[in-house]
């Protein structure tokens, strides 16, 4: 059964008074389970595919169902609560508060779910505790390595218990080694059912993945596009 | 809720000097506020105190014609008004709360009376044997008027420190001879009010209710007036009752038995009226308020410029912490709860600059009444509407910067670093 089906989505930007069509009829299925990488040099558009998935952007035309329910002319609120139940969110740039202890920082997503505190507290132990960090949980992200801040990050991601994982970039801001470590705790997420959907322009990383996914020009292909993904990622 | 209100104190402290540098309007305009408000309520309560509470309770009965005073100097002896005789002063003084009545003439400005050549612009009063009680007067120097002086209508007179300062620069006057309407009178004593029932005079309210006796009084014995003034001039009534309460309600019976038995015609524009000490009170403390009104605007002003500033500091805030905001968005906080969070905030900043308002406004009112001899008397009322209403000004002036959070595009905010 798929998890989450894009059909012939479109997004125009506008860019001064011309609109732009940055995605073009992109089709997508997951199925649940699955674990994805799309790779596409910068402009390609993927960032737009991730927001639009992600529920952080509407697309100007197409359909998109997400776990058998159909997402179009939501409010805003109400995709909030759609990203809370359904979405776990790992950037780039990690994007933890840095006022908020690692564990507070995990418990977020619960708070905005309803969850009681002491339950919250419970749950934010735990995930960090798959992430392999339970002895950091009173650490500030500032006194965290950016390996480290990016296990809060997905700890963050997985504590509500989403049907799937989006990740831009998620080793982007890292070195090889930190790099490495979080491919393998998405392999380990995956081997349980995690289904995820990454997001990168590195082939090693998306090699990781099952499947991948080529985005040019707003236009995604199955197979990778013959001789230019890979000369357009190592240019940048 | 408890959780936003941590978070709003946690950032106040993370910017020390940006949040007071905000609070500072609300700091001032709430100081100002409650320096004002406690300090005309201290000067009421004064008012209030020298005429009433702790004066000397006494309420005088005056002739009045078409609701005014009957002025004797120029409009003459009135037509069909009684003079009062010692009977229905005794009756009076059977009225309910009333202690003891003294029965006098006067004339508010005193035209030829001179002390060798200086001429005396004070008070003139013909006054029986308990008027010097009922007011609380004491004999300072030489004596007081006796029997002998009412019977044989002996031409005596007392003066009051007033009097002794303007008419005998300072001199000391018993024995000396002054000239009074042409007759000639010997000062016999100093009568001045004992110390309990010495009014204070400590602003200009003060000043203007007790002016009209600062040039001093002359007194005379009642029985002598008409060799120096008329003949059956009706008298007025002084009443001194036994509390502050009884004062209002004395007046009126006293007026209502006078006006009844010494005014012939009932269709006569005469009658008796009491003046009510505490309406005095009253127009005095309503004309200090009304001044102090007009300051609560002004302090105002700084309270709506004080609550831009917490507007102009929080947007800059919202735009601070665009990518704090988009990732609560990303993860799941609704608009209300983005808006919540900066409400709270800006109620917060706003509560604690009225809180620190408060306190300073205390001290200044403190020092103030310990500087220009002020009183003032802390209103908790007013502290409480204070703070509420600082915290008001942080809910107003903080919408707009919250609604601007919660509008906020969560991709907008997240791409920004």
């Amino acid at each position: 059964m798929a998890i989450l089906e894009l059909q012939n989505i479109c997004k125009d930007y506008m860019q001064g008074k011309e609109p732009v069509r940055v995605l073009k009829n992109v089709s997508l299925s997951v199925e649940k389970g699955e674990y994805i990488a799309i790779m596409g040099p910068s402009g390609s558009g993927k960032t737009t595919l991730m927001n639009i998935i992600g529920c952080l952007d509407v697309p100007t035309s197409g359909s998109y169902v997400l776990d058998g329910a159909d997402l179009q002319d939501l409010s805003d609120d109400a995709l909030a609560d759609i990203r809370n139940r359904h979405i776990g969110f790992v950037f780039q740039s990690f994007h933890l508060l840095p006022k908020m202890t690692a564990l507070d920082n995990v418990a977020l997503p619960l708070l905005y779910g309803g969850v009681p505190l002491k339950e919250r507290k419970r749950r934010a132990a735990e995930a960090l505790e798959a992430v392999g960090l339970s002895d950091r949980a009173e650490f500030y992200p500032n006194q965290l390595s950016g390996g480290q801040c990016q296990r809060v990050a997905i700890a963050r991601a997985m504590v509500g218990k989403p049907d799937i994982l989006l990740a831009d970039e998620p080793t982007g801001a890292l070195d090889t080694r930190a790099g490495s470590q979080i491919m393998e705790i998405f392999r380990g997420l995956n081997d349980s059912g995690m289904t995820i959907l990454m997001i990168t322009h590195e082939p090693s990383i998306a090699a990781c993945a099952d499947k991948t996914y080529h985005i040019l020009d707003g236009e995604l292909h199955t197979a990778g596009v013959p001789g230019r993904g890979g000369s357009e990622d190592e240019a940048e | 809720m408890i959780e936003n209100i941590r978070l709003a104190f946690q950032g106040i402290w993370g910017h020390k000097l940006r949040s007071v540098l905000t609070m500072l309007g609300i700091i001032i305009g709430i100081a100002a506020i409650i320096t004002i408000v406690s300090t005309i309520k201290g000067t009421n309560e004064q008012i209030k105190e020298n005429l009433i509470g702790a004066g000397n309770n006494v309420v005088t009965v005056q002739l009045n014609q078409d609701g005014y005073p009957y002025d004797m100097s120029w409009q003459g002896i009135p037509q069909g008004v009684r003079v009062i005789t010692e009977e229905t002063r005794r009756e009076i003084e059977d009225l309910r709360g009333v202690e003891r009545a003294s029965l006098y003439t006067h004339r508010s400005y005193a035209e030829m009376v001179y002390y060798q050549d200086t001429q005396f612009n004070g008070e003139v009063c013909g006054i029986d044997e308990h008027y010097l009680s009922v007011y609380g007067y004491q004999i300072r120097s030489g004596r007081g008027f006796t029997q002998k002086d009412y019977e044989d209508m002996r031409k005596v007179a007392l003066v009051d420190p007033g009097a002794v300062k303007t008419l005998f620069g300072g001199e000391d006057p018993v024995g000396k001879s002054i000239e009074l309407q042409g007759e000639v009178f010997t000062v016999v004593g100093v009568a001045a009010l004992s110390e309990e029932f010495a009014p204070t005079i400590q602003n200009m309210n003060d000043y203007w209710l007790y002016a009209d006796t600062s040039a001093g009084t002359v007194y005379i014995p009642g029985t002598v007036w008409p060799a120096a003034y008329q003949f059956d001039e009706p008298q007025n009534v002084a009443i001194k009752v036994t509390d502050t309460d009884a004062m209002a309600s004395a007046g009126k019976d006293a007026a209502e038995l006078l006006t009844a038995s010494q005014i012939a015609n009932t269709e006569s524009t005469f009658d008796y009226r009491s003046q009510d000490m505490l309406e005095q009170a009253q127009q005095l403390q309503s004309m200090s308020q009304s001044t102090n009104v007009q300051l609560i605007w002004i302090a105002s002003i700084s309270l709506l410029v004080g609550g831009i500033g917490v507007m102009n500091i929080m947007l800059v805030s919202v735009t601070e912490r665009t990518a704090e905001i988009g990732l609560k968005k990303a993860i799941g906080a609704k608009k209300r709860r983005i808006r919540l969070q900066f409400l709270t905030e800006a109620a917060v900043l706003t509560s604690l600059g009225g809180i620190i308002g408060v306190l300073s406004g205390v001290g200044l009112a403190q020092l103030i009444s310990g500087m220009m001899q002020i009183p003032v008397a802390i209103s908790a009322g007013a502290i409480l509407i204070a703070v509420v209403f600082s915290m008001l000004i942080g809910v107003v002036f903080g919408l707009l910067p919250a609604m601007k959070a919660a509008n906020l595009n969560p991709i907008d905010a997240l791409r920004r670093e």
